[in-house]
């Protein structure tokens, strides 16, 4: 076992590398290294609007699929620096409004508008660049990729070798594999999977697909990281844990939109919520208001027959 | 140049071939390399006993076809194993590699006569814009319809071929070039009979691409390649171009098949409309398939078995599409990632990243991990 050539980041002693030396740490040692990967996993990208102002405003978004008006008018905004919950029953339209959002479907008719700026007819990838990234219902990872080679795909996004630089190995090749190498194993870290980095995505277990997909989306330097149903077959345990991970990525200077059904996950962690219902906002405001709502309410337990008359 | 870490169904034999070398340091790996190059260029002077093909076929040019087919393997497999395009007309781009070296080198052409080694990059580029020209269009498809689309363009290239007068049919081009040099007597050492020479020339070209390509494999272009394969969509969502590399892909294929294709034309200094049929094609893609799309020791596997089998027992060479197919259905039933499956190495760094967090060597991926193993649930 001979040591890095090149010496890039901090020496490693141990036989089992970084991920023994973590568990022989100290709990303050521990806390120091977090706080360093966190300062490596920070966000420190320049944003038109400051903390606390719109950074993606959909504005009365509608999307209709023939006959079906998956959403109707929909418009809200979102703050840099928040965690904005997006809920509704099943088939309300919140991941039609991911998908609206982040370029898999054109909308019908209206905006959506990073920093004020429409996103327009930008391609796909042309939106991530821009600063959208997220994870999928259904974890759609690179299975004969490593852990670590998927993160470094969505660092590939903000990276400009060309294929011309990469058949001559240009400086800049370099350059931008070694930072994206030292961004993608503390990211690894940072969402706590480390240990398993060399392993083939498909060959990981759930809630470590899971994490890779958010570190995934992470690695692209988002202004705004959307997050649909990340708890989706996660016990309480692990919701648990997946609520501080998510706080913890907003701590760390990120904008968070999450899609979820668990209401208490839903209610723990975000600081506002849109409400969906058969495409329609029907509420937004902080959880303690949506709790109270009572269109809220009868969305999502029904109402009464005699009620409505 | 390296071996694998195989899926999950491997027998534990194959498996720690693989960790073997990948725990090994770069010197022991050089160590190994090195004579093996050096056995691989000899093959043709050694003429060892029992591989050889004669007296039924003469060795070395049975040895410069087995390098040809590694490199068609190699530029195929950049399409079909990394992206994830299937490409039934990649005969096409041979094709044109091979006209391209007669319409510059041969006397029964109008055009301007070139040295053939300068006709080599000339021959790349010519297939590069036509894998443009094709791609452009057609890349938009995905899976059997852009399947249907190669096959199609395939047929277009060896009708053009038969029926475009200054393409001269089945009367062809007679004294296509050749390197340069001669003997002592004044023959060229490049000739028709001779296929040592073609065989080096080829081997030290195939070395050169092998470097290229695992340049851009473990680069920002090999993981959108393999992105694209994985998940198309997901791979535009996480920021990839997925247009701009799945051309990228066709046209670096097509720049090796147009290679490959020169040096055949070399060769045999002669080019008609014969030996671009579909079924040509499909024998490139069998090499692939056979060997383990998606690995480059793979496809210089199955190309090996492809190109060698039917020169060495001549007997079987006329059933050789026969057994070819019955092999690729075993196969498929039993092994369905070919020989070798997929792996490719995807970071200029891994090394020393895999290194630094797990302190143990390269890639180690299969089911039973062994850092859960030994460190049971960080």
């Amino acid at each position: 076992m001979t040591q890095p050539e090149n010496g890039n980041g901090p020496e490693v002693k141990a036989e089992g590398g970084l991920v023994a030396e973590l568990q022989q740490m100290t709990e303050a040692e521990l806390a120091e290294h977090e706080a360093e990967v966190a300062e490596v996993v920070a966000s420190d990208r320049e944003m038109a609007v400051d903390v606390g102002q719109t950074l993606l405003e959909i504005d009365e978004l509608t999307m209709r699929f023939g006959g079906l008006t998956a959403l109707d008018s929909v418009s809200f905004g979102i703050r840099r620096g928040e965690i904005l919950g997006l809920i509704g029953p099943n088939g309300a339209g919140k991941t039609t409004c991911f998908n609206a959002m982040t370029g898999v479907y054109r909308p019908t008719s209206g905006r959506v508008l990073l920093e004020g700026k429409p996103l327009g007819k930008l391609a796909r990838h042309n939106i991530t660049r821009r600063g959208i990234a997220r994870t999928f219902q259904n974890i759609r990872l690179f299975g004969e990729m490593t852990a670590l080679e998927n993160v470094v795909v969505g660092t590939d996004a903000r990276h400009k070798t060309s294929v011309m630089g990469a058949l001559v190995r240009s400086p800049r090749h370099f350059r931008e594999e070694k930072a994206a190498i030292e961004r993608a194993m503390a990211l690894l870290d940072f969402v706590g999977i480390v240990d398993r980095a060399a392993d083939k995505a498909k060959n990981l277990p759930y809630g470590y697909q899971r994490r890779l997909e958010i570190a995934r989306a992470l690695a692209t330097e988002p202004k705004l990281l959307c997050l649909d149903e990340p708890a989706a077959g996660f016990n309480p345990i692990e919701k648990e844990e997946l609520m501080g991970l998510i706080r913890k990525i907003r701590d760390d200077g990120y904008t968070v939109l999450l899609i979820e059904h668990d209401m208490k996950l839903v209610m723990g962690v975000t600081d506002r919520i849109v409400v969906l219902e058969f495409g329609k906002k029907i509420a937004e405001g902080v959880p303690a208001e949506i709790r109270e709502n009572p269109a809220v309410i009868a969305a999502y337990l029904g109402v009464p027959d005699d009620d409505l008359a | 140049m390296t071996t694998t870490t195989t899926k999950t169904t491997t027998t534990t034999g194959r498996r720690s071939l693989g960790e073997w070398w990948n725990n090994l340091n770069r010197f022991q790996q050089w160590a190994i390399l090195i004579p093996l190059v050096v056995f691989i260029y000899a093959l043709p002077e050694l003429n060892p006993p029992i591989i050889t093909t004669e007296p039924g076929y003469d060795f070395p040019i049975a040895m410069f076809e087995v390098a040809r087919y590694a490199l068609i393997a190699i530029g195929l497999n950049v399409v079909v194993g990394q992206a994830g395009l299937l490409d039934l007309g990649y005969v096409g781009f041979f094709a044109i590699g091979a006209y391209v070296a007669a319409l510059f080198t041969s006397p029964d052409s109008a055009l301007t006569k070139l040295p053939f080694l300068a006709v080599l990059p000339i021959a790349m580029a010519i297939t590069m814009v036509f894998g443009v020209i094709l791609g452009s269009p057609t890349l938009r498809l995905r899976g059997d319809y852009l399947a249907i689309v190669t096959l199609g363009f395939g047929e277009i290239v060896r009708l053009l071929a038969d029926n475009l007068e200054p393409l001269r049919g089945n009367q062809g081009f007679q004294q296509v070039g050749h390197p340069p040099g001669t003997h002592a007597d004044g023959t060229p050492i490049f000739n028709n009979t001779d296929g040592t020479p073609w065989y080096w020339l080829t081997v030290t070209i195939i070395i050169l691409i092998l470097v290229l390509v695992g340049n851009l494999e473990r680069s920002r272009v090999g993981r959108s390649w393999v992105a694209i394969r994985d998940d198309e969509d997901a791979a535009a969502i996480m920021g990839v171009n997925t247009f701009k590399f799945k051309i990228w892909a066709f046209v670096i294929g097509a720049a090796i098949g147009g290679l490959s294709g020169a040096l055949y034309a070399g060769q045999l200094a002669f080019v008609n409309n014969q030996k671009f049929d579909v079924v040509t094609s499909m024998l490139f893609l069998a090499a692939v398939i056979l060997g383990g799309s998606g690995n480059k020791v793979g496809v210089i596997l199955g190309a090996i078995i492809v190109a060698y089998i039917p020169a060495r027992f001549l007997g079987i060479a006329e059933y050789r599409y026969l057994i070819f197919g019955l092999a690729l259905i075993v196969l498929m039933i039993f092994r369905p990632q070919g020989l070798l499956g997929a792996r490719q190495r995807l970071l200029t760094y891994g090394r020393q990243a895999y290194q630094r967090l797990l302190g143990r060597g390269e890639q180690i991926s299969h089911d039973a991990s062994v850092s859960t193993d030994r460190n049971g649930g960080v």
